[in-house]
């Protein structure tokens, strides 16, 4: 059957899929935003938290599919105990060979929306004095 | 002859592989595959009839001409209107229900209410915002009931002397409901409301009588019925035609043009601004002389009996959970399911890997999935040339999806 066929799924994307290791709420978090893909409704929201402009916590909510949560999950980890620049720095690129798949082009969406939602919430951050920042 | 042995020879592109594996084409209510005599009648009219039309005075645009207005007559005789004058050709489903949206929403005063379902594609219910917010209208929503069927007491509550205009789909994209439309267009009616039918998921599948159903407008799409994209039909009631002023302007439309001012042309050119999609209207000529030969009770007889094979073997299956009217109740071609621990999308990427094209995501009707509890469901849909064997092969992979992920 179908589990014994390649499929569009690489282990990476299974294994984060089924036990993703940052996914639920943020309590105290300080930077929020959250999006939604119009292709299929999936909504995802991101939180982090900083501490001394570092990134000292992250975490993502939402339902979506597989390669939507696995792209999450790593963007959350990608960006732990980095700077804002630095995070806001992640690219499409990095998540993709992270994700050690073959995305087609339907689902490049999936990929990127936690991407863009991180960017987002950190933006609004970086936007803000240092001080209120790193507080 | 079971349909779809008469018929899969036609289809070019049911010879496909996909991923190594025979296309099973199960999305048909996203777009219907073509029979070879629509590709070629659209190629031949290229290659030896084309020029613009109703005005060329020549021997090209005269034959141009004949093959777009034959058309109409075909649409006419297909969905039973009483006049050719009642066809409006559109770009689609959603510019006709647009052009309709657009006509009588400048009609519509503060206070008034378009009363659509909770069961409405995106294109039946984003049109009808938009000139409601432009013209101080307020939209309201005949629930749905959990067993996929429209809440008629409700609708009763709903319709009042400032309801203006009633519009719902024949045939839910989703469901499959087939909703009551000759008894909703009475109380309509009766109620002194325009009455809008969506009909991209029933005019494929099923007898239109548009005359017996006592619509004031019927819209639906040449490519979900075998035909080409590009183009399809707004049957508007001739009596309430006359009375509208056009919504679009442009030419072709127009009887004489000044400055300041223009005189309408005769129905339907009035409502056909623009030069019309000529080559997708002689392949929707080809298609509806496809689907008449078949019969359209037959093609009705053949997707019931594929849908209703579909809940069962779909719901056999343990996780699996199948949206719609019960087993066994009439439905349109298509059945929606979900499988547990498992996202829409992923199940559609994981099926297509087995050569099995299905629909997931929210099929354009977020409000109805919000009634539903999810963020989407997969889908899949069934045409004439859809096989018994075709649903086998769908049921076999949902089965083997358990441990895909």
């Amino acid at each position: 059957m179908i589990g014994e066929r390649t499929t569009p799924y690489s282990d990476v994307i299974r294994q984060r899929w089924r036990r993703p290791a940052f996914r639920g709420p943020l309590p105290g978090a300080t930077a929020v935003a959250e999006d939604v893909n119009p292709l299929c409704g999936d909504r995802v929201r991101m939180e982090f938290i900083l501490d001394d402009g570092l990134i000292a916590a992250a975490r993502f909510v939402g339902d979506s599919c597989a390669i939507c949560t696995a792209s999450a999950d790593i963007v959350a980890e990608k960006v732990l105990a980095r700077s804002v620049p630095d995070a806001l720095a992640l690219t499409t690129h990095t998540l993709l060979e992270a994700l050690d798949a073959d995305i087609r082009p339907t689902r490049m969406r999936c990929v990127t929306l936690p991407l863009g939602v991180m960017q987002t919430a950190l933006r609004t951050l970086a936007a803000k004095p240092a001080p209120e920042a790193g507080r | 002859m079971r349909l779809d042995v008469e018929t899969r020879k036609d289809f070019p592109i049911l010879d496909r592989f996909v991923n190594g594996r025979r296309l099973v084409y199960l999305d048909s209510a996203a777009s219907s595959q073509k029979p070879r005599s629509v590709i070629e009648a659209m190629t031949r009219y290229y290659e030896t009839h084309h020029a613009n039309v109703h005005r060329s005075i020549h021997t090209l645009g005269e034959e141009a001409t004949e093959l777009y207005e034959l058309c109409r007559d075909r649409v006419q005789r297909f969905i039973g209107a009483p006049a050719r004058e009642e066809v409006v050709l559109t770009r689609g489903t959603t510019d006709g229900i647009s052009l309709i949206a657009e006509t009588i929403g400048r009609t519509l005063q503060p206070g008034d209410d378009v009363i659509v379902t909770e069961i409405e594609h995106h294109s039946n219910l984003v049109p009808w915002q938009l000139v409601a917010r432009a013209h101080g209208a307020t939209m309201k929503a005949i629930p749905v009931r959990p067993d996929g069927t429209l809440d008629l007491e409700a609708f009763d509550r709903l319709l009042t002397d400032r309801t203006r205009v009633v519009t719902f789909a024949h045939v839910s994209n989703v469901l499959g409901t087939i909703t009551p439309v000759a008894e909703i267009c009475r109380r309509a009616r009766a109620a002194g409301a325009f009455t809008v039918v969506d009909g991209a998921q029933a005019a494929p599948h099923l007898v239109i009588d548009v005359a017996a159903l006592g619509c004031d407008f019927y819209a639906f799409s040449a490519h979900k019925m075998l035909g080409p994209t590009g183009i399809g039909v707004l049957y508007g009631r001739r009596a309430v035609l006359e009375q509208l002023e056009p919504g679009r302007g442009g030419s072709e439309m127009i009887k004489e043009v000044w400055i300041d001012h223009a005189q309408w042309n005769d129905l339907p050119w009035r409502f056909e601004p623009g030069t019309p999609p000529i080559a997708e209207a002689v392949g929707l000529t080809a298609a509806i002389e496809y689907l008449e030969k078949l019969t359209m009770p037959r093609v009705t007889d053949h997707e019931q009996a594929l849908a209703q094979a579909a809940i069962g073997a779909l719901a056999a299956i343990p996780n699996v959970r199948v949206y719609g009217p019960p087993a066994g109740v009439d439905r349109g071609a298509v059945v929606a399911f979900s499988v547990d621990g498992l996202h829409p999308h992923d199940v559609a990427a994981l099926l297509d890997a087995e050569g099995v094209a299905v629909r997931a995501g929210h099929h354009c009707a977020q409000p109805l999935m919000r009634c539903l509890g999810t963020v989407g469901t997969t889908r899949a849909s069934f045409s004439v040339y859809t096989s018994p064997d075709d649903v086998t092969v769908l049921a076999a992979a949902v089965a083997g999806l358990e441990t895909a992920l």
